[in-house]
């Protein structure tokens, strides 16, 4: 029998032939943790007596969550991070560089690796063939110690997407609709497979935003086979000789299949306090916005400034509606800078913020008051999430937040673009 | 392992936003600090009144959300003796017994706030010693079994030098 593409890289990666269900000890390519779990995970080598680390050059501490620190706690927990990485010869991405899981696609991840990180959005990783998860401070830990960690083979669930999806609807779009259709806990411990025709012609950037919302409902990772446009990727990062094809074998076994026509679908809104509480546009259109944030690991890359920018061209925000706009990383930073959309995006009203995670975790950079309301191309709305257990956070694409912005209500976005 | 305290009700899908707050990030580095806070959002006094031993019992989905361990780590600091849940996030989950909270997966909708009751971790049985009756569910698999009985993944490693699987 076939296997999937979860089963094809955790056999390679544990010397057996392993299937869903079986539980193996795997060889980890890639290791990471964030400022908000690294200094746990650090802790915890300690306690293990082992500052010794296993693969230096595959481990990378990234400063992005609360990068530069807003308090004296937060940048002690930096330095802890910048000694251990001083002392032991592991990577460090410093303030300025930009979210983990940007840098990591960007510079760090191959086709066919293992990869865990101790941030739950490690799954980004998997839309380049990687089976990518995200894991604790200790689990990481070990892995930091020894280079390996255990597994559960997950089952797959197979998204089967065909259609081209209409003007002005995205990949955010496709991915909140599967979440509304399955539920926050709808792939519970499974690996989701992308696949179809609206996926092949996919570019990289909206992969990602797929993968990474993947841990929304549930799933250990979202995966997708590696093709054409992510050798191109790979190519455009200097880097194509990490290419390698990971495919999923035509005869492999799903636990289920579900099936979506992309050309039905239309831009998507999820409402507060659950990703899975998901509408169409039209049905909240007119819901009064305090803030916009344009940014995070699902939707600050190059292609959804591109947007953002050419629907604020020529427009100003809304009289009272804030906009924040955060590029994932440097290189896309510089891409923004490049094209000239820095200008359009600040003669709108836009606040430009440095690069990292933003207000997305409700640590600094634009946390909500009591009642207020926040629009977000982020992943998450739960209750609290950017700081505010009193305020209300929608989550959409970059078009809707753009469009949005200008009318300072939610606002679907076709008529701008 | 045998688990023995007061059920602490709470519904579905309680995130790791609920359980130790973004806002509190900063006492990420003071566990303490921040156990005092723990849950404070779906309930503002739940660290007041939870005493030694006493169980969380949960709907679908607990701990959904971020990785941060923390969640995690400050229930187990707060004296809970365990979390019964119907389902839990997978990270979560591994992350409890990696820190040597226990947590079961099991039906927990005949068990109500203030029940007592008794866990047998191992045999995956709960006993609800209020309403005289057994719930029957799948112990933990047999690596996560060890990790725990061994109080914790570092222990565990310290202690093999590797993943006892079986
Ligand atoms: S941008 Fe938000 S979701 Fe992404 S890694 Fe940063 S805090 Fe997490």
């Amino acid at each position: 029998m076939g296997k999937t593409i979860a089963e094809k890289i955790l056999s390679g990666h544990s010397g057996r032939d392993a299937h869903a269900g079986d539980i193996v000890v795997a060889e980890i390519d890639l290791a990471m943790v964030q400022d908000g779990t690294g200094p746990l995970t650090i802790q915890k080598l300690q306690g293990l007596g082992l500052e010794k680390v296993a693969n230096p050059e595959s481990t990378v501490l990234f400063i992005d969550h609360a990068a530069p620190s807003p308090r004296k706690e937060l940048s002690n927990a930096h330095k802890i991070l910048r000694e251990f990485a001083q002392k032991t010869g592991v990577q460090l991405s410093e303030v300025g560089g930009g979210i983990c899981h940007q840098i990591l696609v960007e510079s760090f991840v191959r086709p066919g690796d293992v990869v865990v990180g101790a941030d739950s959005h490690t799954c980004t990783s998997g839309a380049l063939g990687a089976f990518a998860t995200g894991m604790g401070s200790t689990d990481v830990a070990i892995v930091i110690a020894s280079g390996k960690t255990w597994f559960r083979v997950p089952e797959t669930i197979k998204i089967l997407i065909n259609g081209e999806l209409p003007y002005g609807v995205y990949a955010k779009d496709l991915i909140l609709h599967i979440i509304g259709l399955i539920g926050a806990d709808g792939a519970t411990y499974k690996a989701l497979e992308f696949t179809g025709e609206t996926i092949q012609d996919m570019i990289m950037s909206e992969r990602f935003t797929l993968c990474n919302m993947a841990v929304e409902a549930g799933a250990k990772t979202g995966l997708i086979n590696s093709d054409e446009i992510t050798r191109a990727f790979l190519k455009a990062q200097g880097r194509e000789e990490d290419f390698r094809i990971v495919k999923s074998d035509e005869d492999a076994s799903y636990e289920r299949i579900i099936e979506i026509d992309a050309s039905l679908l239309e831009p998507m809104v999820s409402l507060p306090h659950e990703v899975d509480n998901v509408k169409p546009v039209g049905e909240v259109e007119g819901t009064k916005v305090d803030q916009v944030f344009i940014g995070s690991c699902t939707n600050g890359r190059i292609e959804d400034l591109r947007v953002a920018a050419h629907i604020l061209k020529g427009n100003r925000c809304y009289p009272g509606t804030r906009l924040l706009i955060c590029p994932a990383s440097r290189g896309v930073y510089l891409q923004v800078v490049k094209e000239g959309l820095l200008d359009t995006m600040i003669a709108a009203g836009a606040a430009i913020l440095n690069t990292g995670c933003g207000p997305c975790v409700g640590v600094h950079q634009g946390i909500l008051a009591d009642g207020e309301v926040c629009l977000s191309t982020q992943n998450r709305n739960f209750k609290g999430r950017m700081g505010n257990p009193e305020s209300f956070i929608y989550l959409c694409s970059p078009a809707t937040a753009a469009a949005s912005a200008i009318e300072g209500k939610i606002t679907d976005p076709r008529e701008y673009l | 392992m045998i688990l023995r305290g007061k059920a602490h009700k709470f519904g579905d899908d309680i995130s790791t936003d609920l359980i130790a707050p973004g806002r509190l990030f900063h006492l990420r580095t003071n566990l303490p600090e921040l156990a005092k806070h723990v849950l404070e959002d779906a309930d503002p006094n739940f660290a007041k009144k939870v005493k030694p031993g006493d169980l969380i019992v949960a709907g679908k989905n607990f701990g959904l959300g971020s990785s941060r361990e923390h969640a995690a780590a400050i229930i187990k600091l707060a004296g809970v003796g365990g979390v019964l849940a119907r389902s839990f996030a997978r990270i979560f989950y591994r992350n409890a017994i990696n820190v040597g909270l226990p947590a079961l997966i099991c039906d927990t909708s005949q068990i109500d706030q203030g029940d007592e009751l008794q866990v047998d971790i191992e045999k995956g049985k709960i006993r609800n010693l209020t309403k005289e009756m057994v719930i029957e569910t799948k112990p933990l698999p047999k690596v996560m079994l060890n990790i725990l009985e061994d109080g914790g993944l570092i222990e565990h490693f310290k202690k093999h030098g590797k993943f006892k699987l079986d």
